[in-house]
C-alpha cells in the first residue's frame, strides 16, 4: 500500500507536498519501481537550480537489470537533491518513501500536485500492469 | 568473495609474489649502461610479481580452463546469438597472405585481400537485398551510427532540415535509440500492439514531416517477425522518412526474406553473430552497412571499387566520411567470407531454417511450465517471463544463475523491457537436439525446484568456481585493479 499523504505518476514517482505557502515538496519514486528495477547502482539527478517540467526527462536511474529515464512527477525549479544517493544509492531500495527521496522542488503551481494519482489510485494501477 | 575448490584460481598471481624468485635469467650487460633522464620516468617503483616460468604458465593455463565458451557450453544468451564458429573460418583468417598483410600495403600486393572484400560485399548486398555495401564499420551499433548518419545527410542533402525525430519501437535493441541520439536525433519510442507487432497507429501518429525514419530490428528482440513490416515501410515512406534495419538478428531471415525487397532503405549486419565469427569477449566485431543504390553515395568510406581487373579503395561521392581507422576488421571480415563460401546457397538457408526451428521447438516445450507472453510462431528466439516463478519466490536472476549450475550459460535476462522477468532464450542453428532437449529439460527441473527448494535455486550457482557474485556492490563500490595494501 503506498502512503496517502502524497501523489502519484503513472511513471512511478511520487511526489509530496510540504508547504503550500512556499510552494515546497519532494519527490522521489515508488516502491514499486524500486521493486521493478531491482538493486539500484547509480543515480543521474538535475543539478540544483534546474527546471523541472511534468512528465519530462529530469534524469536516470542505473540498477543492476537496465538504466531507466527518470521523469518529474511536477513542474518547477530544484532546490535540493539527495547527495546521499550519490554514494548510497540503496537507500531507494530500502525506504523509497522516506530517506530515498530525489529532490526538492519550489512548485511553480501546486494544483498541478492535486492533479495527480491518489495512492488507492496507483494501487489499483499498478495492480493491473 | 566466496571461492569454489579451483586451487589456480585462489591467488592472484601478484599474491603468489616471492621475494628474489626468477622466471627469466638475463645475459651480463655487454654494452655502456645508458641511465634513462629522471623527468622521463613515470615512477620510481613497478611492483612486479617475482614468479617462476612454471608458475606463470600453470597459472594462466588455469585461468584458461574456466572460460565458458561455445566451444565448451551450450550457450543460449538471446539476441547474441553464441552459435558455433567453423574452425575453418579461422584457418583461412590465419593463412600468412591474409594474416601478413599491413593495412598501408600498397594496393598492388593488396589485390587479393581486396578481392575478398569486393567479393564479400557482393554477397552480403545480394543476401540483404540492399546492393551497396561498407565494410568499414567495427560493431553492431556503430554499424547503426553510420546508417543514421547516412539518412541525416540524405534529408540534410534534400534541403530537409526539420526532420529531427527517430522512431523506435519498445522492441528494438538497446543500442538504437543511443545509435540515434548520438546522430543528433530526437527518440520517439514506438509502443508494441499485444501480438508484439509495432502499432500502426501509434507509427501513424509519429509520421509527419519531422520524421527522419524509423528504425526497426527485424525479427524483433521479442524474437516475432513484425506482420505488419511492409504496411510499417509504406507510411513512414509516405511521410518522406527512411527505414533503418537493425540485422543483428537475421540467421532468421537468412537466404528466404532480403530486407530491401521489404521496403527496408539501409541496415547493418552483425557479422560476428550471423557470419560466425568469433564474439563474446568484447570483439573484434565487424557491422557492414548495406543500402539502396539510391543512399550508396552516403556510405562509410573505404568501399572496394573493381575497376578493370583491379581492385581500388573508394571514397563515396557524398560519403559521411570514415568511421575507422582503415578498411574495417580484416580478419572478421575474411571468416565470414570463408563461412558463406562454405555454406552456399542452400546451406544458407539452413542456418534460417534450423535457427526458426530449434526456437520453436524449445519455445513449444517450455510454454507449458513457463509463461509466454507472446504467444505465436517465433523466429530464432523465444522470450518468456519467469513471472510465474517469481510468484513461487525465485525471479528470472535466481533461474538464470541455476542454470549455471546444470552446465549451460544463463539466457539473456530482463529484456527486452516490455516483458517482466524476462528471459530471452535464443538455441542458434549450431545446437543438437539432444543438446536443446538437456536444457529443456533443466529448466523444467528447476521450475520443480523453485517449489520444492526455493533456497538451493536462490543460492545458485553452487558449483562454479566462484558463488554468486553481489552484482549490485560491485557496480556500487567497483573494485577494479589489484592494490599493494589491500586486503584481499
Amino acid at each position: 500500500m503506498s502512503p496517502e499523504d502524497r501523489k502519484y505518476t503513472q511513471e512511478h514517482e511520487w511526489i509530496k507536498v510540504e508547504d503550500v505557502a512556499t510552494k515546497t515538496a519532494v519527490a522521489g519514486i515508488t516502491d514499486f519501481a524500486q521493486d521493478q528495477l531491482g538493486d539500484i547502482v547509480y543515480f543521474e539527478l538535475p543539478k540544483v537550480g534546474e527546471n523541472v517540467t511534468h512528465l519530462v526527462k529530469m534524469g536516470e536511474v542505473e540498477s543492476v537489470k537496465a538504466v531507466s529515464d527518470l521523469f518529474s512527477p511536477i513542474t518547477g525549479e530544484v532546490s535540493e537533491i539527495n547527495e546521499k544517493l550519490l554514494d548510497h544509492p540503496e537507500l531507494v531500495n530500502q525506504d523509497p518513501f522516506g530517506e530515498g527521496w530525489l529532490i526538492k522542488v519550489t512548485m511553480n503551481d501546486v494544483a498541478e500536485a492535486e492533479g495527480l494519482m491518489s495512492a488507492q489510485d496507483y494501487d489499483a494501477y499498478t495492480a493491473g500492469l | 568473495m566466496k571461492q569454489g575448490g579451483n586451487r589456480q584460481t585462489e591467488k592472484l598471481l601478484m599474491q603468489r609474489s616471492v621475494p628474489g624468485r626468477v622466471g627469466a635469467v638475463l645475459p651480463d650487460l655487454d654494452v655502456p649502461a645508458q641511465p634513462l633522464p629522471d623527468d622521463a620516468l613515470l615512477r620510481n617503483e613497478l611492483p612486479l610479481p617475482e614468479v617462476s616460468e612454471p608458475e606463470v604458465v600453470q597459472y594462466f593455463t588455469g585461468l584458461s580452463q574456466l572460460n565458458f565458451s561455445i566451444d565448451t557450453h551450450f550457450y543460449p544468451l538471446g539476441s547474441c546469438t553464441m552459435k558455433y564458429n567453423p574452425k575453418i573460418n579461422d584457418e583461412v583468417a590465419f593463412q600468412p597472405g591474409f594474416a601478413g598483410i599491413h593495412p598501408l600495403q600498397p594496393i598492388e600486393q593488396s589485390q587479393g585481400a581486396l578481392e575478398l572484400l569486393h567479393k564479400l560485399q557482393g554477397f552480403l548486398g545480394e543476401i540483404t537485398g540492399l546492393p551497396a555495401v561498407s565494410l568499414a564499420t567495427l560493431a553492431g551499433a556503430h554499424g547503426e551510427l553510420g546508417g543514421m548518419l547516412m539518412i541525416r545527410a540524405h534529408h540534410l542533402a534534400n534541403g530537409d532540415t526539420g526532420r529531427r525525430k527517430v522512431a523506435i519501437p519498445d522492441s528494438a535493441h538497446g543500442t538504437n535509440p543511443a545509435s540515434a541520439a548520438m546522430a543528433g536525433f530526437e527518440v520517439v519510442e514506438l509502443a508494441s500492439d499485444k501480438d508484439g507487432n509495432v502499432d500502426l497507429d501509434g507509427l501513424r501518429a509519429v509520421a509527419g514531416p519531422d520524421l527522419a525514419g524509423v528504425m526497426i530490428t527485424l525479427p524483433s528482440t521479442l524474437g516475432l517477425f513484425d506482420t505488419n513490416i511492409v504496411e510499417v515501410c509504406r507510411i513512414v515512406h509516405e511521410a518522406g522518412g527512411l527505414v533503418y534495419g537493425d540485422g543483428a538478428n537475421m540467421n532468421a531471415l537468412l537466404g528466404r526474406v532480403k530486407l530491401g525487397d521489404l521496403g527496408f532503405d539501409v541496415a547493418h549486419l552483425n557479422l560476428h553473430k550471423t557470419f560466425s565469427t568469433p564474439h563474446g569477449g568484447g570483439g573484434p566485431g565487424a557491422g557492414p552497412v548495406c543500402t539502396t543504390s539510391q543512399l550508396a553515395p552516403y556510405l562509410a568510406a573505404p568501399i572496394v571499387t573493381k575497376r578493370g581487373e583491379s581492385f581500388e579503395l573508394s571514397t563515396p561521392e557524398k560519403s559521411i566520411g570514415k568511421l575507422s581507422g582503415f578498411h574495417g576488421n580484416f580478419g572478421v571480415l575474411v571468416r565470414a567470407y570463408t563461412y558463406i563460401r562454405t555454406l552456399g546457397d542452400a546451406g544458407i538457408k539452413s542456418i534460417s531454417g534450423n535457427a526458426v526451428l530449434n526456437a520453436n521447438y524449445m519455445m513449444n516445450e517450455l510454454k507449458g511450465t513457463y509463461h509466454l507472453p507472446y504467444d505465436r510462431t517465433c523466429m530464432h528466439e523465444a522470450v518468456f517471463s519467469a513471472d510465474l516463478q517469481k510468484e513461487r519466490g525465485s525471479s528470472g536472476l535466481e533461474i538464470a544463475k541455476r542454470l549455471l549450475d546444470y552446465g549451460f550459460h544463463a539466457p539473456t535476462m530482463y529484456f527486452p523491457l516490455i516483458v517482466h522477468e524476462a528471459l530471452m532464450i535464443e538455441p542458434t542453428e549450431s545446437e543438437t537436439k539432444e543438446t536443446i532437449d538437456a536444457f529443456i529439460q533443466a529448466l523444467i527441473d528447476i521450475d520443480r525446484e523453485v517449489t520444492e527448494d526455493t533456497q538451493l535455486v536462490n543460492n545458485a550457482p553452487h558449483t562454479t568456481p566462484v558463488a554468486r557474485l553481489d552484482e549490485a556492490r560491485a557496480a556500487r563500490q567497483p573494485d577494479l585493479r589489484w592494490q599493494p595494501d589491500a586486503a584481499d
